[in-house]
């Protein structure tokens, strides 16, 4: 057993896999954090034809599985429409083209979770800073997101743990990431199977166990004592 | 035309995807890839005899192995059919199992199926846990380019450095192409063959590349006849092999005489022209060598 991990660690490099996974995560966790918010204010805000279009966004995207989404981003986006995202190399473009992808689909979850946090914030406030005669784009700002951002750290946790999980479909698009050496490593290795499953089932629970104890503790310490 | 094409490609997206999303077949891709005429039952192997036997095969590999509506189809199950007809009688029914590649060794241990032919390719650390008969095929990792593809003359050009490739994630022809023939192409890997037929067709990638025989599957299929050719380079060799369970020396041996049988007889040249013979694909004779 021992020999055997041993001997998969020094013929796979797992730990660059996972740092892909890493980078893919965490550079769509930024992107689906600022698109995600713009989606939530568009949804509250007092436009119609925003409220409208955010409202059909979402209910769009987060009904399609994620899958059809990147392969459709590299089929049809990538080698049908040309779109490379400034990448020269093909395994640059679906890189990008996966994060591209990946914030598409999250940021509605983002957005959602926002949205109830906002709801969380009451109306009151909203109000009273209207009447100090605070414009729309500040009463969100300044007053409404900084309360509901503190009251949806949780349910963000969970976003990004969902987020980190979803990474490996990115396998299916050429990105090099932990998914895609796993399935190098059944195609090799059919013998060593479960331990190949155990390594990179413990490699995800060592991403996400700690975002959730770290966030979950945030979240304690930013709540808004009400 | 520009539409047209969006949603060609959109129609193949939501098949591919959908096929990844549900594990497996590689999504309507294939189609009619051998055109042999017979019903079902020809087709499926089912004799409705009393002997029955279990084999293994690839369900998503047009020209090979390919579960359609109409039966089970390709060069794998004619070989595969005929030898459970040389081992138990004409009249022998056949369950097929699918048996993707990375579940090959286990199904077989755990004796789930009675035989593996399924692009299996013959190799000694697949030998450590099953044994193998044959083979039945010596196939060759190669590229498949559009016919009017001139880049490419020989295996000294792969070095180039512009040259996009495409292969399916994780398999052995992709880890050849990083590792062996081709370290500086820029590589892509999709979860499926499909996607990398509709990035030829599209020209987002120069050529595709796994075993010839693979390849040959796709190239003889319907809507691609005539589009694609193969270069015909042996980039390394993948003797298809039958896996069977370790130590059945004797089924082995069985399976052995009906190989060579098969292509005494003439069968193995039928079969072959049959599926994969329309994509220009040459392959000789097998020779056993699993004794």
């Amino acid at each position: 057993m021992v020999d055997d991990l041993a001997f998969l660690f020094d013929k796979y490099n797992v730990v660059a896999a996972f740092w892909v996974t890493v980078q893919l995560a965490v550079l769509s966790a930024i992107g689906s954090l600022i698109w995600g918010t713009a989606l939530a204010a568009m949804r509250v805000s007092p436009v119609p034809i925003m409220r409208g279009f955010a409202a059909v966004y979402i209910n769009a995207v987060r009904n399609t599985p994620l899958t059809v989404i990147l392969v459709g981003s590299s089929l049809g986006l990538w080698q049908t429409l040309g779109v490379t995202l400034a990448g020269e190399r093909a395994t640059e473009v679906n890189f990008r083209l996966a994060i591209l992808g990946l914030v598409a689909y999250t940021s509605c979850f983002v957005c959602e979770s926002l949205r109830s946090g906002i709801n969380t914030v009451h109306v009151g406030q909203a109000e009273a800073a209207r009447a100090l005669g605070l414009n729309f784009g500040q009463v969100l700002g300044r007053i409404v997101l900084p309360q509901a951002f503190r009251s949806v750290i949780g349910p963000l946790a969970s976003v990004l743990i969902a987020l980190t999980k979803n990474t490996t479909i990115a396998a299916a698009i050429s990105v090099a990431e932990a998914a895609a050496l796993m399935k190098t490593m059944v195609e090799n290795e059919a013998h060593l199977l479960f331990l190949v499953t155990v390594i990179f089932a413990f490699g995800f629970v060592f991403l996400t166990l700690p975002t959730g104890l770290i966030l979950g503790w945030v979240s304690k310490k930013v709540a808004v004592k009400r | 035309m520009r539409i047209g094409r969006v949603l060609r490609t959109s129609a193949v997206v939501a098949a591919a995807s959908l096929a990844l999303a549900a594990c497996g077949d590689d999504g309507g891709n294939g189609g009619e890839a051998g055109g042999e005429e017979g019903g079902v039952a020809e087709k499926s192997c089912e004799g409705g005899g009393d002997a029955s036997v279990t084999i293994g095969t690839k369900f998503d590999q047009p020209g090979l192995g390919q579960k359609t509506p109409e039966g089970m189809d390709g060069f794998d199950i004619a070989v595969a059919c005929y030898i459970a007809k040389q081992i138990h009688g004409d009249d022998v029914n056949v369950e097929w199992k699918e048996a993707p590649s990375a579940e090959r060794e286990n199904l077989l241990e755990r004796g789930d199926v009675d035989m593996v032919v399924a692009t299996y390719t013959i190799n000694d650390e697949r030998k450590q846990k099953i044994d193998f008969a044959g083979p039945y095929l010596l196939a060759h990792q190669d590229l498949l380019v559009r016919a009017d593809y001139e880049e490419i003359k020989s295996e000294e050009d792969l070095k180039d450095a512009s040259l996009k490739l495409c292969s399916v994630t994780g398999s052995t022809s992709a880890q050849n192409v990083k590792d062996d023939f081709a370290p500086n192409a820029d590589l892509v890997e999709y979860g499926g063959y499909s996607e990398c037929m509709t990035g030829l067709q599209n020209e987002a990638v120069d050529a595709v590349t796994t075993d010839n025989s693979i390849l040959a599957g796709f190239a003889s299929a319907e809507q691609y006849k005539d589009k694609f050719k193969l270069m015909n380079f042996n980039l390394s060799d993948e003797p298809y092999g039958v896996g069977i369970k370790k130590g059945e020396t004797e089924l082995r041996d069985q399976i052995n005489a009906a190989i060579e049988k098969m292509v005494a007889d003439g069968d193995w040249q039928k079969f072959f022209d049959t599926h994969l013979g329309p994509s220009g694909f040459k392959a000789d004779t097998p020779t056993i060598t699993e004794k």
